[in-house]
């Protein structure tokens, strides 16, 4: 049990949240699936800086990783409602407006 | 790393991927948001293990805290519609999207997976509120500062965004 476990925990749940993003078409599942990625990252910070605890450096990136990530979400669910409101659907296969 | 340690750390990455397969397998919007809730609370869990109190605690907070609760009213305002319907179509880009990832996946973990630091003894002070804090003020004071601007910019670029048109 040492870090080489953590790291592949973090890859299995990036993978988890990348195969999400790509094969649902929900866009609140989508941005569900940008959080579970963005979580496996803080997971690989953490851990490596466990392993090396001379300084903070990783938490300290975990810690802006968190305050972006809402950030993100922030703007993610607004423009999810004002795609809501024109489309009626949260379906991202007819999110067609700019394609021709 | 201790006994204990171990079996946090294999309870929490059990909930942790049933969490995360619940969030993109369920086909309800507010089952996911739950998914999503168990993953984040287990992997606060699994930050206990790596010495990280304070982010143990901010994940809580910012995460299972705003994040899904965030989620949970957009499902609650949008209704019925925030359910889409079953896949239907391009199957064969979608298998091949999840077989790619499979692939980077496997390869990723199974040579990560050796990689071995030895765990060396933590100093004083390391990840508790103290230690982080001082880390934040004495090295990254600006970004977090800047922090605060981000996130009045995004306040601000939400309610622009997302505000209904009048005109």
């Amino acid at each position: 049990m040492g870090i080489g476990t953590y790291l592949a925990l973090a890859s299995v749940l990036f993978g988890i949240g990348a195969s999400g993003f790509l094969v649902r078409r929900n866009m609140l599942i989508q941005l569900m699936s940008i959080e579970l990625m963005l979580n496996s990252v803080n997971v690989l910070l953490l851990a490596f800086n466990r392993a090396y605890p001379g300084n903070h450096d990783g938490q300290l990136f975990a810690f802006f990783v968190i305050a972006v990530a809402a950030a993100e979400l922030v703007i993610g669910l607004s423009i999810l409602i004002a795609y809501y409101r024109i489309k009626k659907t949260l379906d991202t296969d007819d999110a067609t407006l700019l394609k021709y | 790393m201790t006994i204990p340690g171990a079996t946090m750390f294999v309870v929490t990455a059990i909930f942790a991927i049933a969490g995360g397969l619940i969030t993109i397998w369920s086909t309800r919007p507010l089952r996911a948001a739950i998914g999503l809730l168990i993953h984040i609370v287990s992997l606060s869990g699994m930050f206990l293990t790596l010495n990280a109190h304070l982010m143990a605690v901010l994940q809580l907070l910012v995460y299972a805290g705003a994040v899904v609760v965030l989620f949970v009213f957009v499902i609650m305002l949008i209704g019925p519609a925030a359910e889409v319907g079953p896949i239907e179509g391009r199957l064969a880009s979608r298998t091949l999207s999840i077989a790619m990832v499979v692939a980077v996946v496997l390869a990723l973990s199974t040579s990560v997976a050796y990689f071995d630091a030895p765990w060396v003894e933590v100093p004083d002070g390391f990840g508790t509120v103290q230690g982080l804090g001082m880390a934040i003020y004495q090295q990254a004071a600006v970004p977090f500062e800047i922090i605060s601007i981000t996130l009045l910019v995004a306040i601000i670029g939400a309610i622009a965004v997302a505000r209904s048109r009048t005109e």
